[in-house]
């Protein structure tokens, strides 16, 4: 996998990433005054995330039930306010520990 | 991010080191689940080492190397980038109110590039304007953290036990959870935004006929038809723009 296309694609993600933090730093000076546009642009990251995240969760692990308990974990850890690290940590202890339990019981 | 104290101390170089730190410890597990990810669909360490030093973003660069390895469209790459990727550009806004207004285009040049979420939410929470040293020291160690991360996810993959590789893969998404849910607590629009892209892609998803549309497309409608219904019903203030 180090063909060509596989650089060019990386130069179009990393010249597009670039452009979308530089220029707004660089050229605009003014605050966006459109009501419209601030508010796209502060709900964008949350469905960005949120469409990212469901349903591919579910089928990022060995199997649905395990990665269901592991949601389950990020959910409740993430809702008491939980850091990056310990929910990314603790969604994946849980789907450990639901693989060796599901495994134990035969269901895997 | 909610327990950094306001504090007085000077913005220095060593401060941002240190402000830095748990970012790079939270980029370290995430970028090793990337560089697993990577690798595990055929990728060379070196070349998802190249992704993470290059773009410096979890979503954007997870959802373009999945189409990377998937074989997909220059353009649906480049769109994808672009729309994972929009958000920065208020983040860019906003801290381009907030950093020293004397600093220089070259400064501002190579700065934004380190401009990710995280870094963004700590240099917002301090005082006064931030200047170039403060804001390089704040993104050197998080840089540092997901390159390394990204090397030895990547690296590791064959040293793994099976087990343990396939758990870690959930790591990203409970990432991501950590910024969403949190804020959905508070804010009704949020929890609104959330609830129908979430729908929404799980319909791509499990529709017959719709599940043929790729994920990088997938997102973009789901981000762009959430946003902007969330937009013109309960449009942001001015000060909750910046959150």
């Amino acid at each position: 996998m180090t063909e060509p296309r596989v650089f060019i694609s990386i130069l179009i993600m990393a010249g597009v990433t670039y452009l979308v933090r530089m220029l707004p730093l660089v050229i605009f000076k003014k605050k966006i005054t459109n009501r419209f546009v601030r508010s796209f642009l502060a709900y964008v990251p949350y469905a960005v995330l949120a469409a990212m995240t469901f349903p591919g969760i579910l089928y990022s692990t060995g199997s649905v039930s395990s990665a269901a308990f592991g949601l389950l974990t990020a959910l409740v850890l993430a809702y008491h306010n939980k850091g990056l690290l310990t929910v990314a940590l603790g969604a994946s202890a849980a789907v450990f520990a639901a693989q060796q339990l599901l495994s134990l019981a035969g269901m895997q | 991010m909610e327990d950094v104290i306001r504090e007085k101390e000077p913005l220095t170089w060593g401060k941002g080191i240190r402000d830095g730190l748990p970012i790079c410890l939270g980029y370290l597990s995430v970028s090793f689940a990337f560089g697993m990810m990577a690798t595990q669909g055929g990728m060379s360490p070196w070349v998802a080492l190249l992704i993470s030093m290059s773009n410096l973003t979890s979503a954007g660069q997870v959802a373009g190397t999945a189409l990377i390895l998937s074989g997909g469209l220059y353009l649906e790459i480049a769109v994808t980038t672009f729309v994972i990727n929009i958000r920065y550009m208020l983040m860019s806004l906003s801290l381009s109110q907030k950093i020293d207004g004397a600093m220089g285009t070259l400064q501002r040049l190579a700065l934004s590039f380190g401009v990710t979420d995280e870094i963004f939410a700590v240099s917002m929470q301090q005082k006064g304007e931030l200047g170039a040293r403060y804001l390089s020291g704040l993104m050197l160690t998080p840089y540092l953290g997901w390159s390394a991360g990204t090397l030895l996810g990547a690296t590791a993959t064959g040293l793994l036990p099976a087990a343990v590789r396939t758990a870690l893969n959930i790591a990203i998404y409970g990432m991501f959870l950590a910024i969403i849910v949190p804020p959905a607590r508070h804010s009704r629009p949020v929890a609104l935004v959330i609830a129908i892209a979430v729908a929404m892609s799980c319909l791509f998803r499990w529709t017959p006929g719709l599940n043929r549309v790729s994920t990088g497309w997938v997102i973009i409608l789901c981000a762009v038809a959430a946003s902007a219904f969330a937009a013109l019903r309960y449009p942001v203030h001015e000060t909750e723009a910046q959150a």
